[in-house]
């Protein structure tokens, strides 16, 4: 067994090179600023394009433009650049143009604390677009993770034309680990799929009311339009309110009609158990000792890790907490995604540990509230 | 060759609008110079300005308010080969001015076409970045207390290699965009024009007047003499062209029998200059060399030449759970700036934690055992003495052995560098 010692950064690098990567723009920011590194390492030597924006509204806007010539794209940033995509969110989002996010969160609310991790912004990545239409979002819990999901993160995004999260953490992005790079299992590569040359060509046309349309790129023999307006299959804008709720009800079902076909998790069940601790992202570490902890004290107990936070793996969350009479969300905020439990599962015993200081959650501690 | 006007979606501007002529006069310089529809981008921005792209046959690309040239960049860098033509208002000008900066600095071949008639004609007439002070706008009295930006001074000033600034009724508009969309570098054309919907109800305009104002503004017309150079994208193209491989993470094979079992957390407290976060590489990777598996945390200020510098290391024979350390094995501590950041946790350690410890550096009260290294009278600089405390841990073999020490030197250091590193590891003593 041969290691690499390696930070959750890097591993994103390496995975999007991986995925087909061809081009990065991103503005400098801790604990997010590896990413831009590796990639302005590894693009342009490749013949791929990595660039520095003057700001975070112009790098998400070059990623953007190059993903609707063709390219596949990644951009990275913490919470406040986040806040200042989000109108350029809303736009992939609503136009249909295929980009990988990569969040490192740091310490909030605003500027924070850039060395400092949490995962504050769980809901923000949901909900900080406007239209209020849903995106993806998948969350590592370790460098190995950070290699494999951002492979899936770029197969997800061609797959569906949307933008797709990464939720890091600082605490696993600026972490290095030794990890066995060439034993992680990546994906089979997706590419967007190519409209037929030959018929007519509409760029928001699609089979059916759940998939994305077959793409152009900008640049083509054929021409190709797009726009951040309210449009029509045609690519001009519509008025017609029969035309448009197709397109909003498209949106939201492309994605939420698929979710269990790439719901990422881990699990860990202990048939005596009847508290089933739900965790994601670095917590999950932690949740993993607390339980093994737990279980060694006399006390079973049950562990799910969700790597696709958004949509919500309804299916997944549902199916395996039906046999336990208790559940315990534990997470680096202040209460975020146990909503989501709380709204799944209205019978049960939710019980909640947050905490969001600047440092990991303790394994004593989880175990304590198990 | 033939026109690009969309023939199915006729343009819709309000009838005097100037945008309408620089609608035909693009129409007759892709014309000129022989352009199909698919070798030309139009990059839209928001505002009147915006509506630009769906009167032409050629590729569009409409997005946010201002950002037009971001969207512009990423196209050009990803197909060189395209036309990029970028139309914006004055309005786009203020929102999207660091993005107007930026693509004057990179000189990019994209050709920015600013249809210039000081207001936001869509948005009811308001102040934009261009209005005169004394003109009457939909803002009130705010226009009368900002000064107008003169956009060509500003784009020349940033960089831009050609700049032109003309009326939308120049007799000679289409030979000055033909001269802008043929040149290989940022080109900029200042456009004034009239806003019958909003800006001329109010205030007096007219072609002849716009032409009487513009005699009396400093001339720009094509190429910037002092900003002529290469354009951004081949430059970028060449540059990276010459760049090496480069080389994947490398590998570090198992070799060694690691001295001790079980999960080893060692923390480093040092201080910036004191080489802490390249110690704790290197213990990992001695770790690594012995089977084990490594994680490192790093902790210092953003004033990477002052102030603490802490390394927190785990190795495990299974893979690392969680990272967080508070049962050390082993504490370095060579800096007050760093024991200071983790006073609380040195004062709750037992004997069983060994504190290697610089001698003149300053412990809270804790019940570890303390050991005092005098690394100065071995006239070991403080620069090494993170390193020279790790030797100390291989020669007792406490956590790493000295051979998975060396291993780590090897694979980190090279030449002379490894040659000095091995002899201090080899020198050092208690």
């Amino acid at each position: 067994m041969a290691l690499s010692f390696i930070e959750g950064n890097e591993a994103v690098a390496l995975g999007a090179m991986a995925a087909g990567c061809r081009f990065f723009a991103g503005y400098p920011i801790t604990p997010a600023t590896t990413i831009y590194n590796a990639m302005l390492t590894y693009l342009p030597p490749e013949g791929g394009v990595c660039l520095q924006g003057e700001d975070e509204i112009a790098s998400i806007g070059y990623c953007l433009g190059a993903s609707m010539a063709g390219n596949k794209v990644l951009t990275a940033t913490s919470g406040p650049g986040i806040s200042l995509y989000s109108e350029q969110i809303s736009f992939a989002i609503g136009s249909e143009i295929p980009l990988v996010i990569v969040n490192v969160q740091r310490l909030g609310p605003s500027t924070g604390s850039a060395t400092k991790g949490a995962d504050g912004d769980i809901q923000f990545m949901r909900w900080g677009s406007s239209s209020g239409l849903p995106v993806i979002v998948l969350a590592p819990v370790d460098v190995a993770d950070c290699y494999r999901l951002t492979a899936h993160a770029f197969n997800l995004a061609e797959q569906y034309r949307c933008p797709v999260f990464l939720a890091s953490n600082k605490e696993i992005a600026m972490t290095r680990e030794s990890i066995d790079l060439d034993a992680i299992q990546l994906p089979d590569i997706t590419t967007r799929k190519a409209a037929d040359r030959n018929k007519p060509f509409l760029p928001f046309a699609t089979g059916s009311e759940d998939t994305a349309p077959n793409f152009l790129p900008i640049g083509d023999r054929t021409l190709v339009r797009q726009t951040s307006s309210t449009h029509g299959v045609n690519g001009y804008i519509t008025v017609d309110p029969d035309e448009i709720n197709a397109f909003q009800n498209r949106l939201e079902k492309k994605l939420k009609a698929h979710v269990d076909e790439f719901t990422f998790f881990d699990r860990d069940l202990d048939p005596q158990a009847r508290t089933l601790v739900v965790a994601y992202g670095v917590t999950a570490r932690a949740a993993r000792v607390a339980v093994a902890t737990s279980r060694a004290d006399g006390k079973p107990a049950s562990l799910l890790t969700l790597k696709t936070l958004w949509p919500v793996p309804e299916r997944l969350i549902i199916e395996t907490a039906a046999p336990y009479d208790r559940v315990v969300v534990v997470e680096m905020n202040m209460g975020q995604y146990v909503r989501e439990i709380q709204r799944l599962l209205p019978g049960k015993q939710i019980d909640f540990f947050g905490q969001m200081n600047g440092n990991l959650i303790k394994p004593e501690q989880i175990r304590e509230v198990i | 060759m033939s026109s690009l006007i969309n023939t199915s979606r006729p343009p819709v501007f309000c009838p005097g609008c100037s945008h309408e002529r620089i609608t035909h006069t693009l129409d007759k310089a892709f014309e000129k110079m022989g352009l199909d529809g698919n070798q030309v981008v139009i990059v839209s921005d928001i505002g009147c300005s915006g509506l630009f792209d769906t009167f032409f046959n050629t590729h569009a690309f409409h997005g946010l308010h201002g950002r037009a040239l971001t969207y512009a960049t990423g196209l050009k860098m990803a197909r060189p080969d395209l036309k990029v033509i970028v139309t914006m208002g004055d309005g786009g000008l203020g929102i999207g001015g660091a993005h107007v900066l930026s693509t004057c600095r990179r000189n990019i071949d994209l050709t920015l076409l600013i249809l210039n008639n000081f207001n936001y004609g869509m948005t009811g007439g308001q102040c934009s970045s261009t209005t005169p002070q004394a003109a009457v706008v939909g803002s009130g009295f705010l226009n009368q207390l900002e000064k107008p930006v003169d956009i060509c001074q500003i784009t020349a000033a940033a960089g831009a290699a050609f700049v032109t600034r003309t009326s939308s009724y120049a007799p000679d508009l289409v030979d000055e965009m033909v001269a802008a969309i043929s040149y290989d570098g940022f080109s900029v054309i200042d456009m004034w024009g009239m806003c019958p919907g909003r800006y001329t109800k109010r205030n007096k305009i007219t072609p002849k007047s716009i032409e009487v104002d513009l005699a009396n503004l400093p001339r720009f017309k094509g190429p910037v003499a002092e900003n002529q150079r290469k354009e951004y994208g081949s430059g970028y193209r060449e540059v990276a062209a010459q760049l090496p491989t480069p080389a994947r993470p490398d590998k570090i094979e198992a070799r060694f029998q690691p001295p001790a079992t079980g999960r080893q957390e060692v923390l480093i407290l040092g201080s910036a200059g004191q080489r802490i976060v390249t110690a704790g590489e290197i213990f990992c990777l001695a770790g690594m060399t012995g089977g084990w598996h490594a994680t490192l945390k790093n902790d210092y200020p953003i004033t990477v030449l002052r102030g603490h510098s802490v390394s927190e290391m785990v190795l495990s024979p299974q893979p690392v759970d969680y990272t967080g350390i508070d049962r050390p094995k082993v504490v370095v501590a060579l800096a007050d700036e760093g024991v200071g950041r983790r006073k609380k946790m040195l004062a709750r350690l037992g004997s069983d934690t060994l504190i290697i410890k610089a001698a003149g550096v300053t412990l809270p009260d804790t019940g570890a055992t303390v050991q005092e290294v005098v690394f100065k009278a071995q006239k070991i600089k403080s620069q090494d003495w993170a390193l020279a405390s790790l030797a100390l841990l291989a020669q007792k073999n406490r956590v790493i052995s000295m051979e998975m020490l060396k291993a780590a030197l090897t694979v980190r250091f090279k030449k002379a560098i490894l040659e000095t590193a091995v002899e201090l590891v080899e020198r050092v003593s208690e």
